[in-house]
């Protein structure tokens, strides 16, 4: 290798033959920073509420909800497609119709005439094939359809998506921590929180309109049907390794920041070479990636609670 | 003026009534034990009691101090069995009734919270997880919960129901050191042997409000023909 043909500057390359792996640090000093700060604003945000919700949502067996909702909000992206909405614009569309829904699959799950996993079924299933007939019917090509289901849009936000978000995922995080107290004691255990007064069903209808807003917000980056990840593993991973309600909250929202980071570096900084492709650069999506790194995350956590519950039993045993 | 009164009470649900003409009421410093059989309405009552169910004639009156001041100890274990908390963070979701809009807990809220724990021996495991604890920690910590809660009543749903021997035992023993300090105290029980030895007033349901008076009054023998005759 000499120097007329070396690398640029921050590079870094394995090179496995058939195969390279390319470490681009410069992109992170060069023109495409600032969209990489904007992709960070939105996920670190996004991703710490959503692992926050996920705690109760996962406890009250409701994970499902998040799933229910975001395949709703593949719906109402096409409508709001439809309707001629520009992308930063959609966002009026989808926030008001998740959150309507989000209420609906609650009532419906409460009421008993559904149950809850079923109701979720019907509306996921139903939203996604009248999505797709909308799209289809409003000609927008397959690229809208592809972005709303897997998330390529994080590295394309503009200011004021970035603002929205923004102010969205704050205002969950504001809620969530001014309503945890009730929170805590309802998803514990209703039948007391009752006798005491606790407003049971405004709770969970929060904790549903909540979830809602963070799956509107998070599709923009993970792509609908990968945000329930975000709202799932964290908080699985979380439970594993710490005993109080308190700690599984905050160890769940770090987890989730920390994976978004290390899931965006694997998605930006990382690229590929393969021989098969000519040895043109290749990366992988933000939204898969984010989400194979929480996967991992709740292996370490597994494998973390296997190694204490074993040393403790040894400890017992002697 | 009782605490709690019932007037020819009927409770049921969509239109079929499980209990009938319940007449009785609870004064301060009472322990009531209410007995039956399951299905006799004793889970139904609980329920009116803590106004849930609103009942289908007759009038039930609470005295108004009760409000928000009730400490319940439900039936079935809270929540599954995977649920993170540590025996602090229940004890103390047990003040959420006397904050009402306000979100968070303060000095106050925490004190009690651990004077309530060290009242029923749990203190020193205030930081284990709620889920590892024994059946019989367990109803402590409920209990310390409820008592967080507690004003002035104390409604205990078959508390002893999953517990051994002598966590029972020593169960009924906390709950009696609390009606002597002068909690007011009403329990759905199993354990009948139990409920004449500690209770003062003995309610024993079977569709229809089979007896209520005083302990010393209960003529249990008469009261199970009654409730055979009536059941077979």
């Amino acid at each position: 290798m000499n120097a007329l043909t070396a690398p640029p500057l921050y590079d870094l390359i394995l090179d496995f033959g058939g195969a390279r792996v390319i470490f681009s640090f410069k992109i992170l000093v060069g023109v495409i920073a600032p969209i990489i700060l904007k992709a960070l604003a939105v996920g670190l945000l996004t991703s710490v509420c959503a692992a926050m919700l996920g705690v109760p949502l996962v406890l009250k067996r409701y994970s499902m909800i998040g799933d229910g909702l975001s395949h709703t909000g593949f719906f109402a992206v096409a409508v709001a497609a439809a309707c001629g909405a520009a992308s930063g614009a959609q966002i009026y569309i989808t926030l008001p119709l998740v959150i309507a829904v989000a209420v609906v699959l609650l009532l419906l799950s409460e009421s008993g005439k559904f149950k809850g996993d079923s109701a979720i079924a019907m509306i996921c299933t139903g939203a996604v094939a009248l999505g797709y007939i909308i799209f289809s019917l409003s000609s927008k090509g397959t690229g809208d359809v592809c972005s709303s289901l897997f998330g390529t849009a994080i590295l394309a936000l503009n200011m004021d998506d970035v603002a929205v978000s923004s102010v969205l995922a704050v205002g969950v995080i504001v809620v969530f921590v001014t309503l945890y107290n009730k929170i805590f004691s309802v998803t514990f255990d209703p039948a007391f929180s009752k006798s005491a007064g606790a407003p049971v069903k405004t709770v969970n209808v929060l904790l549903a309109v909540l979830t809602a807003v963070t799956v509107v917000v998070g599709m923009k980056m993970i792509g609908s049907i990968m945000i329930s990840a975000l709202v799932v593993f964290p908080a699985l991973a979380a439970m594993r390794v710490s005993k109080s309600f308190k700690g599984v909250i905050i160890v769940s929202a770090c987890l989730s920041a920390v994976c978004f980071l290390v899931g965006l570096f694997f998605a930006t900084v990382v690229k590929f070479q393969f021989r098969s492709g000519g040895f043109a650069d290749v990366q992988i999506p933000v939204g898969p990636s984010v989400v194979c790194v929480n996967v991992v995350a709740l292996i370490v956590c597994i494998l973390v609670r296997k190694v204490k519950t074993a040393r403790a039993k040894k400890k017992a045993a002697n | 003026m009782s605490l709690i009164s019932f007037e020819k009470v009927t409770l049921g649900y969509e239109g079929q009534p499980v209990v009938k003409d319940l007449t009785f009421e609870v004064n301060k410093g009472d322990y009531l034990c209410v007995l039956g059989q399951n299905g006799s309405g004793k889970s139904t009552m609980m329920k009116a009691l803590l106004g849930f169910l609103a009942p289908m004639s007759g009038r039930i009156t609470r005295d108004p101090k009760l409000k928000n001041a009730i400490g319940y100890l439900p039936q079935q274990e809270p929540a599954q069995s995977d649920f993170p908390a540590s025996v602090y963070e229940v004890v103390l979701s047990g003040c959420q009734n006397r904050k009402g809009f306000f979100p968070f807990y303060n000095k106050a809220d925490r004190a009690l919270c651990e004077e309530k724990m060290a009242l029923l021996g749990i203190a020193d495991i205030a930081g284990r997880s709620f889920k590892d604890l024994s059946g019989g920690q367990k109803q402590r910590a409920l209990l310390a919960r409820a008592l967080c809660a507690a004003g002035d009543l104390l409604l205990l749903d078959e508390p002893a129901a999953a517990l051994d021997p002598v966590a029972a035992e020593e169960l009924y023993v906390l709950v009696r050191a609390l009606h002597k300090k002068g909690m007011t105290v009403i329990m759905i029980s199993h354990d009948p042997e139990r409920a004449i030895r500690d209770a003062t007033h003995i309610l024993h349901l079977g569709q229809e409000m089979l007896y209520f008076g005083p302990t010393a009054d209960y003529d249990r023998p008469a009261i199970l023909k009654r409730e055979r005759g009536e059941i077979t």
